[in-house]
């Protein structure tokens, strides 16, 4: 069973539908228990920051995902989601993430051209930068949905893929069994369902 | 780099699809749901739903196939009509949309936009404009094109986007359903005061009027149209190969 945690933080009709799709079993919960039960973790996650990280600690679910996943509990987050793993966002502020990966999260203004337009918003082609079994259905150049400001900067080996906005973008990363996309898998067709499919058929 | 989005509309009427020529007129289409399908397997980038019906029980209609749908597509969908308050937003996005377009909303209440993006996040707020020449000038219609406004159209979208709202569908009343192409000059001055993304609507009626519209405009992000689509005039697969043959970045 995989656990899509349910910490207050955006609307998880799209991804609970995806996941229905594929014929994965999941189950919605805030529940320490469930989530020390289940075979994998999802961290969805849509609006600022500094909220979705306290709503997460003050859920006391932070210390939850990072103990299952120092057990090797496989772990993937979803864009907002996928932020809250690095050490630190400079999302208005500064605010300390999960710390799973090396890294900050900062805003692509100032480091993309000034014609391009933020958000970064739409379908773009993804760049393998390493091998991951998360993209073992999907193929190089495979568009995914994108809808973010903020990208991961300074993460060490973690990238597995990249998105050319200006600048190659951090789209999606791996270590070991900690995993993130920047993109809505959700919201990315036929490719983004292979890559939830291949994340639940892991060990 | 990112793709140029294609974008098939689906206007709804007692839970059918409907499209009209200059927005009168209404021939029944299709089933939304087998429609939104075939869409979504035939690479459309992105669904637009609007939603014609008056009634409660339409709107109840509405819901449930906006639901339905939410749950077997899996690309960007986006919601619009009868859209007035947050609580409208609310509703909407419960049901699975991804964003949210308003349009005699925001002229009854401008402050709707500014509201709905604090609350949703800018990339979730579309301003619809429909727009038409009065005497030299772009006025705003409301009323899904009935009625004009008198408000000058540019500066209209400029104090959209400073309230919040992340992307911009320009419907030009005057190439609607005419299918003799993109409505270029009016777009290229929306494109020319506004940093967030620009759909064009109205005026598609071949696959050249795609090619000419992001040929022309560079700037302009995605290209909206619903009679070809729905009567098979041209599909959206092909379109997208004739867009590549000419250099114009798609998904495919």
């Amino acid at each position: 069973m995989i656990a899509i945690v349910d910490y207050g933080v955006g609307n998880l009709f799209s991804l609970i539908s995806s996941f229905k799709k594929i014929g994965a079993d999941i189950t919605v919960t805030a529940d320490p228990k469930v989530i020390a039960e289940s075979d994998g973790i999802i961290l969805p996650g849509v609006g600022a920051f500094e909220d979705a990280a306290r709503k997460l600690r003050d859920s006391g679910l932070d210390k939850v995902i990072i103990a299952e996943t120092k057990k090797g509990k496989k772990l993937m987050g979803i864009c907002l989601g996928m932020q809250m793993l690095f050490e630190r966002s400079y999302e208005y502020g500064c605010h300390e993430g999960l710390g799973l990966l090396k890294g900050s999260i900062v805003p692509m203004k100032d480091t993309i051209p000034s014609d391009l337009k933020i958000p970064h918003i739409g379908w773009n082609a993804l760049h393998f930068t390493r091998e991951s079994d998360l993209f073992k259905y999907i193929k190089p150049d495979d568009c995914v949905y994108f809808v973010h400001s903020f990208y991961a900067s300074d993460c060490d080996d973690s990238v597995i893929a990249t998105a050319e906005y200006g600048k190659e973008l951090t789209a999606a990363v791996q270590k070991d069994n900690v995993m993130g996309c920047q993109f809505h898998p959700e919201k990315s067709g036929e490719v983004g369902l292979n890559i939830l499919r291949a994340f639940c058929e892991m060990e | 780099m990112i793709t140029k989005r294609i974008i098939p509309c689906l206007d709804i009427k007692d839970g059918r699809v409907v499209k009209g020529t200059n927005f009168k007129g209404l021939n029944d289409v299709s089933s939304p749901i087998e429609l939104a399908r075939l869409y979504s397997d035939s690479l459309a980038d992105e669904l637009v739903f609007y939603d014609i019906t008056a009634s409660f029980e339409g709107r109840q209609l509405f819901t449930d196939i906006l639901t339905q749908v939410a749950s077997e597509i899996f690309i960007p969908l986006t919601v619009g009509g009868g859209i007035n308050t947050v609580d409208d937003f609310d509703r909407v996005l419960k049901c699975g949309a991804d964003k949210v377009s308003v349009n005699s909303g925001a002229i009854k209440n401008p402050l709707l936009i500014r509201d709905a993006a604090r609350k949703y996040g800018d990339q979730c707020v579309v301003l619809s404009v429909d727009i038409k020449r009065v005497d030299g000038a772009f006025h705003v219609f409301a009323k899904g094109g009935r009625e004009d406004t008198g408000i000058e159209a540019i500066n209209w979208i400029k104090q959209g986007v400073a309230n919040g709202a992340g992307e911009i569908v320009v419907n030009s009343i005057d190439t609607d359903g005419v299918k003799g192409g993109f409505d270029i000059e009016l777009l290229k001055l929306v494109c020319d005061v506004v940093n967030v993304p620009v759909i064009a609507s109205g005026g598609a009626g071949n696959m050249q009027h795609f090619v000419d519209l992001f040929k022309e405009i560079p700037d302009i992000d995605a290209g909206l149209a619903a009679s070809i689509f729905h009567f098979g005039e041209v599909a959206i697969p092909d379109l997208k190969q004739e867009l590549k043959r000419n250099d114009i970045i798609v998904r495919l």
